[in-house]
């Protein structure tokens, strides 16, 4: 490991050229790979252009937009607000009800509604059920480009018991349109709160069964400690959130420090990401985040459902929503970050103007940063632990 | 800081960069002229009393009465406070000078921003269009975009 | 096959079983290349994973055009991406099939109206064997697809010469 390590920096120390052993000076050239929007690891449609010396990353220029669905402009020409939110649920279709709910609250505070703390806590347990689904994707898929697949199995066999719970509320499995600006779109049904809590009994212990398959396994550690690392100010330059900035050691946790909903009657605690085996802010402690925010949601989850009031979920809905001349900025923290919505409202039944500040977009900016210098097969991990959505990312 | 300290200070210090000030709206604004855009930005950046370090979200904007905007939403991770700034200018001549230099997130916003509205940020590293793809006519999120009838001979209308 | 098509122009008792031999070989074993763009694709990978297992039908993903039988379109084709999908399925050998996946590959979907950069449905570019509704379609939807794949499969003929 160290011998090639050595040898790797003294090539990379006279680039243009290289001594063999006989004598002779070789020319070296750097070489442009490109990976991708067909690849089976860059997790949708993202497009990589690589600029390597030998293995070693010299560059890498993303290409994005391979997944333009114009979300902005069909905000501008529906006929109402309510109808922009199965097109926020399209953004992020690995956590739609995350989007939902951001797009929610930001209107409720541009209308200056209060909704019923049933709505509130309801809201709480679906995004925090979708934020459990949704790592579930991440660190299954994470597993499949570390090579190994059977971690994917076993997430998504538990996601599947989550997506029940969201199709015995909604009908839908992926993508919801429930979370309605001032409610909800119906009540939760009757055994749903049973048989969530029948969820919890049965997660929890998966947790740890997981974490010794994959979070703790030799060879995944080896693979990702010490491999892209952001550090702290980089993060915050680049606008980072979400775990990916928590697990740079900063901690930053909307849910706490931007308040909205009811998450502060609970006890939880945002993760933050050690250095446990390598350094603070590297692809194994964004797993890790990931894995422990699993954890932390589990808790919110059963406080809610202990404590969740009774009470009209459409009581506080508008029939016409009309806000006045107007702009607001409000984020939220969805499983990838901070998911803001700017809308400008010019006092019509439409939006004139909205726009979504994704996560993800955000979050990949920042890959160029962490992964120069890395090794070839390194990208794919690193791109994995930043964990986007190309629904998101380009919108 | 409140805003109207922001305000003031920025004010203070950039005289009649600061145009104005909409300090009684939901989130108060401050509107800056575009061509020194970057120098305010590094000032709300560094100085001790604001570190503005962390750009929330940049979204470009049609006010559709022949203006082109940028709106900055801010925040400090320091002290916690937010700002947003705003620049405006004409549709004939769309130019704001880039903070990328400043905020590196702002790098892609700003590419985004060029890319469906046509806002021009000067001394951008690199200003290409970054969700369209390259031949793309036009920028769509402006008010008076019209879709093309066919784009690399597929029809593109239902 | 051109020995055998030359030789028996009618179906015979050779020619038939030879095809039904040959197509139940393929039916079983239609490689998908592993590849998805939207929403949808999350539903497909959640076919493949443990509750649903496409792969009882033999339906194995693969990573590059050349190794594959069909092709899933799963998710909303852009204009961006709408020639590199042309280019992969240029690259797939034959016999081809294309599965378009839930309402955006076949029609535009949600996106049919105000989408300015969305492929009005994927057979704007490519031939379409399947289409699966839905938004997303349900992994039984998909499965259900799948079987009628297969019976599209079971009725060709390799042997003989097609029309
Ligand atoms: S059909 Fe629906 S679920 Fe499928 S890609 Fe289109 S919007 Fe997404």
């Amino acid at each position: 490991m160290n011998g090639s390590k050595t040898l790797l920096t003294s090539y990379v120390s006279q680039p243009g050229e290289i001594k063999t052993s006989s004598g002779k000076t070789l020319r070296t050239d750097e070489m442009i790979i490109n990976m991708g929007p067909q690849h089976p690891s860059t997790h949708g449609v993202l497009r990589l252009e690589i600029v390597v010396d030998g293995e070693i990353i010299v560059d890498v220029i993303p290409h994005i937009g391979y997944l333009h669905r114009c979300f902005e402009k069909h905000a501008e020409h529906m006929t109402n607000y309510q109808q922009v939110i199965p097109y926020a649920d399209r953004m992020d279709y690995v956590a739609a009800m995350n989007m939902e709910q951001g797009y929610a609250v930001a209107m409720e505070r541009m209308l200056k509604i209060e909704v019923p703390e049933r709505v509130e806590y309801i809201r709480v347990i679906m995004a925090e059920l979708q934020r459990i689904a949704s790592h579930l994707v991440a660190v299954g898929t994470f597993g499949i480009d570390a090579g190994a697949f059977t971690p994917f199995l076993y997430a998504f066999h538990d996601r599947e018991r989550i997506l029940d719970l969201f199709e015995m509320t909604c009908g839908a499995r992926l993508l919801y349109n429930y979370i309605w600006v001032g409610g909800l779109s119906h009540d939760l049904p009757p055994q749903f709160i049973d048989k969530a809590k029948e969820f919890c009994k049965y997660y929890r212990p998966r947790i740890k069964e997981f974490n010794d398959l994959l979070t703790y396994n030799e060879i995944f550690v080896k693979r990702t400690a010490n491999v892209g690392v952001l550090p702290k100010d980089v993060a915050i330059n680049y606008a980072c959130s979400g775990p990916m900035l928590r697990a740079s050691g900063v901690n930053w946790d909307l849910r706490r420090d931007d308040p909205y909903s009811v998450y502060d009657r609970f006890e939880w605690e945002p993760q933050v990401g050690k250095g446990e085996m390598g350094t603070v802010g590297d692809t194994w402690d964004r797993h890790i985040v990931r894995m422990r925010e699993i954890e932390q949601s589990v808790n919110i989850i059963e406080q809610a459902l202990a404590g969740i009031p009774e009470g009209n979920v459409q009581a506080a809905i508008p029939k016409r929503i009309r806000p006045e001349r107007g702009e607001i900025y409000a984020r939220t923290e969805a499983p990838r970050g901070e998911i803001g919505y700017y809308i400008v409202s010019d006092g019509s039944t439409t939006p004139f103007r909205v726009k979504a500040r994704s996560p993800a977009f955000v979050n990949l900016s920042v890959l160029p940063e962490i992964s120069r210098g890395a090794m070839l097969a390194d990208l794919v991990l690193i791109a994995a632990g930043v964990d986007i959505v190309l629904g998101e990312v380009d919108r | 800081m409140t805003a109207e300290q922001v305000f003031t200070s920025l004010k203070a210090k950039f005289g009649d960069a600061v145009l104005e000030a909409k300090l009684d709206a939901l989130q108060p604004w401050i509107l800056v002229v575009p061509e020194r855009m970057k120098e305010v930005a590094l000032f709300l950046r560094d100085d001790p009393a604001m570190q503005f370090d962390y750009l929330m979200c940049l979204s470009g904007m049609d006010y559709n009465d022949g203006k082109l905007g940028v709106v900055y939403h801010l925040f400090s991770t320091v002290h916690r406070h937010k700002i947003v700034l705003k620049v405006q200018c004409a549709k004939e001549t769309p130019h704001v000078q880039s903070v990328s230099a400043v905020w590196g997130t702002a790098n892609w916003h700003e590419r985004e921003a060029y890319d469906l509205l046509g806002i021009i940020f000067d001394e951008h590293p690199d200003l290409r269009r970054i969700l369209l793809p390259d031949d793309w006519g036009g920028y769509p999120l402006r008010k008076d975009y019209r879709v093309p009838e066919f784009y690399n001979g597929v029809k593109v209308p239902y | 096959m051109g020995l055998l098509d030359k030789q028996f122009q009618n179906g015979n008792v050779l020619v038939t079983s030879l095809d039904t031999l040959l197509n139940w070989a393929r039916l079983s074993s239609l490689w998908q290349m592993q590849w998805g763009l939207a929403c949808c694709a999350i539903e497909m990978m959640a076919t493949s994973a443990s509750n649903f297992d496409i792969m009882r039908f033999g339906v194995i993903p693969r990573a590059t055009p050349r190794q594959v039988d069909v092709l899933f379109v799963a998710g909303t084709v852009t204009l961006k991406m709408a020639s590199r999908i042309k280019r992969l399925y240029d690259q797939m050998a034959e016999p081809r099939y294309v599965l378009s996946m839930g309402s955006c590959a076949n029609c535009g979907g949600p996106y049919w109206e105000h989408g300015y950069h969305v492929l009005k449905g994927v057979d704007r570019v490519i031939p379409v064997d399947v289409y699966v509704p839905g938004c997303p379609p349900r992994p039984e939807a998909l499965l259900e697809g799948i079987i009628k794949l297969q019976e599209k499969v079971r009725k060709e003929s390799l042997v003989k010469k097609s029309a």
